[in-house]
C-alpha cells in the first residue's frame, strides 16, 4: 500500500524522462524503500532484543547470542526459500497474497538482518562500562529508565548496527530474487536487475546500476566513519552540525 | 532515613567479603567506614544501596525490609557516589541532571539545580564539556555534584576524595558537613584515610577482612580503641 503510493508519485514525478531512465529511478527508489523498511522493522525488533540480551550475563543468554551470531551467516537463498514456502499459495501465509511483492522482499530481508542488528546491539550494550548500569540505578533509574539509558549510552554501536543492516539489505540478491521474482517495474531492485542485465549482455546498464549501488554503500560507510570519529557527540549534532560537544 | 544491617555476609566465589556484619547507622549523622583495602567497605555500601544482595543477613530501612516493600521509593531517597565514578556519554550538565530527570523533576528546576550543584563543586564553567573528557579529580567532583543535587536523605560516599588535591578535598568535605547539618541527612562514607574519618565523622565503624571489629563514636574510637586490631590499624601498622 505504502509502496503503491510511493511508486505512483515517483512515476508521476519522472514521467518526462525516457523509459530506461525511469526504470533506473524506480529500481533505485524501490531498493531504498525495501532497505529502509526492512532495516526499520529489524531495528525495532533487534535493538530492544539485543539490549535485553546484552544486559544479561547468564549462560542462557550467552547461548542465545551464539545462536544469533550463527545466523549472521545464514545463506540468503535459504532465507528466500523459507519465506517463499511460507508465502506461496500453498504455504501457511499464502492467503495474504504477498509473494512477488515488495512486502515479501521486506519479510525475507528482516529474516536476514534482524539477527545482525540484534547481535551487534547486544555487543554494544554489553561493552559499556560495567558501572554505567550501577550508576544509573544508584541515581534512581527504574527498569525502564535503565533500558533507555543503556540504549542511549550505546547509541554509537546501535547506529552501527542499523547502518550495517541497511548495507546488507541493499546489497543482498539471493533472497529477494526468490521471493520478489525480479519482475520488471514491480519487484526489481538494484542487485537483481544487475543480475538480469548482465545475463542479457546489457553491461552498460548493469554498470550504471552498479555505480548507484556503490554510491549508496559509500554514503553509508562515510556516515559511519564520521560517527565513529566523533565518538561522544550525540547523533543529532553529528548529523546536523557534523559533530561537537554534548 | 533509618538504616540498619543485620548479620550481613557476602560471598564472592571462595572469598568472604563481608562476614556477619551488623550495625545501625545513626540517623542524621556522618558515619565513616574505615578499614584497609579489601576489607569490604565498597561491598557494604553497595548492599545498602541495593546494588548487590547479601548472601546472608538483611538490610532494614525505616523498619522494613526494602526488598519486600517496593524499594523503588526508598532508592529514590538515597544515592551512592562511587569510588571510581563513570560518566555517562553526555555533557557534564546532562550527567548532573540525570537523577533529577528520572525523578521527573520540573524541567526549569532541573537546569537551575544542576547548575548550582556544579558551581558548588567548582565546575560551574564546565556545564557544556563532554563528561568523559573530565580529569580524574574533575570527574570525582562531578560525581559528587551528581549525587548532591538530588538532596538525598541518605548519601553513600565511597572514597569520594581519593583523586583530589588538598584544596578540593577541603571543599568537598565542607560540602558534606554543611549538607549534613542543613538537611538532617544521613551520610555514610567509606575511606581508608583516617584523617578524613576523624575530620568528618561522628561515628566510626572499623572493618577488617570482612568483619566488623569495632564501632562507636569517632572521637572515642580514635583516642581509646578497644580492640588491639583497631589500635594497630590506627597507628598504621597494618599494611594490607
Ligand atoms: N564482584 C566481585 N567478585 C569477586 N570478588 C570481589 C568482588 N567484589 C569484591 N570482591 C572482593 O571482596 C573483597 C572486598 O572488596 P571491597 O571492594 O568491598 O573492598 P574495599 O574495602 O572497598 O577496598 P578498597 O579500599 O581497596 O576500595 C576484596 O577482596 C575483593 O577482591
Ligand atoms: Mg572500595
Amino acid at each position: 500500500m505504502i509502496w503503491e503510493l510511493i511508486r505512483e508519485v515517483t512515476l508521476q514525478l519522472i514521467s518526462g524522462l525516457d523509459p530506461e531512465t525511469q526504470r533506473v529511478v524506480l529500481i533505485t527508489v524501490l531498493t531504498l524503500y525495501m532497505a529502509t523498511m526492512s532495516t526499520t522493522v529489524s531495528s525495532l525488533i533487534g535493538i530492544p532484543l539485543g539490549a535485553f540480551i546484552g544486559m544479561r550475563k547468564s549462560q542462557l543468554f550467552l547461548l542465545f547470542r551464539v545462536f544469533t551470531h550463527s545466523l549472521y551467516g545464514l545463506p540468503p537463498v535459504i532465507a528466500g526459500l523459507l519465506v517463499y514456502m511460507l508465502l506461496s499459495r500453498a504455504g501457511p501465509l499464502g492467503p495474504l497474497g504477498i509473494l512477488f511483492t515488495p512486502t515479501s522482499m521486506i519479510v525475507a530481508q528482516c529474516l536476514l538482518i534482524t539477527p545482525l542488528i540484534t547481535g551487534i546491539s547486544a555487543s554494544a550494550v554489553d561493552s559499556l562500562p560495567k558501572n554505567i548500569e550501577d550508576t544509573a540505578r544508584s541515581l534512581g533509574a527504574n527498569r525502564i529508565d535503565l533500558i533507555k539509558t543503556m540504549l542511549y549510552e550505546a547509541r554509537l554501536g546501535l547506529f552501527t548496527a542499523v547502518m550495517l543492516g541497511f548495507g546488507r539489505a541493499i546489497s543482498e540478491v539471493g533472497a529477494v530474487i526468490i521471493v520478489g521474482g525480479n519482475i520488471k517495474w514491480h519487484t526489481q531492485v538494484l542487485t537483481t536487475s544487475i543480475v538480469l542485465e548482465t545475463q542479457r549482455g546489457n553491461f552498460n546498464y548493469a554498470l550504471t546500476l552498479g555505480a548507484i549501488l556503490m554510491l549508496i554503500a559509500l554514503i553509508i560507510s562515510l556516515v559511519l566513519t564520521i560517527a565513529q570519529k566523533k565518538k561522544g557527540s550525540n547523533l543529532r549534532s553529528l548529523l546536523i552540525k557534523g559533530g561537537g560537544k554534548g | 532515613m533509618k538504616v540498619e544491617v543485620k548479620g550481613l555476609s557476602k560471598r564472592f566465589e571462595d572469598r568472604l567479603a563481608l562476614d556477619d556484619v551488623g550495625f545501625q547507622v545513626p540517623e542524621g549523622k556522618i558515619t565513616a567506614i574505615v578499614g584497609p583495602s579489601g576489607s569490604g567497605k565498597t561491598t557494604l555500601l553497595r548492599i545498602i544501596n541495593m546494588l548487590d544482595r547479601p548472601t546472608k543477613g538483611k538490610l532494614v530501612i525505616n523498619g522494613k525490609d526494602p526488598a519486600k516493600n517496593g524499594h523503588s521509593q526508598v532508592l529514590k531517597k538515597m544515592v551512592m557516589v562511587f569510588q571510581n565514578p563513570v560518566m555517562f556519554n553526555r555533557s557534564v550538565i546532562a550527567n548532573v541532571s540525570y537523577g533529577l530527570k528520572v525523578r521527573r523533576v520540573d524541567k526549569t528546576k532541573v537546569k537551575d539545580r544542576s547548575e548550582k550543584a556544579l558551581e558548588r563543586v567548582g565546575l560551574g564553567d564546565r556545564a557544556g564539556q563532554y563528561a568523559p573528557t573530565l580529569s580524574a579529580g574533575e570527574s570525582q567532583r562531578m560525581a559528587f555534584a551528581r549525587g548532591l543535587v538530588l538532596e538525598p536523605e541518605l548519601m553513600l560516599l565511597d572514597e569520594f576524595t581519593a583523586n583530589l588535591d588538598p584544596g578540593n578535598v577541603a571543599l568537598l568535605e565542607k560540602l558534606v558537613m554543611d549538607y549534613n547539618k542543613d538537611s538532617d541527612s544521613t551520610i555514610v562514607l567509606a575511606t581508608h584515610n583516617l584523617y578524613q574519618a576523624k575530620r568528618l565523622s561522628h561515628h566510626c565503624i572499623f572493618l577488617f577482612d570482612g568483619k566488623l571489629i569495632e564501632k562507636g563514636r569517632t572521637k572515642k574510637m580514635f583516642s581509646s580503641p578497644k580492640d588491639p586490631l583497631t589500635k594497630k590499624f590506627l597507628s598504621g601498622e597494618i599494611a594490607w
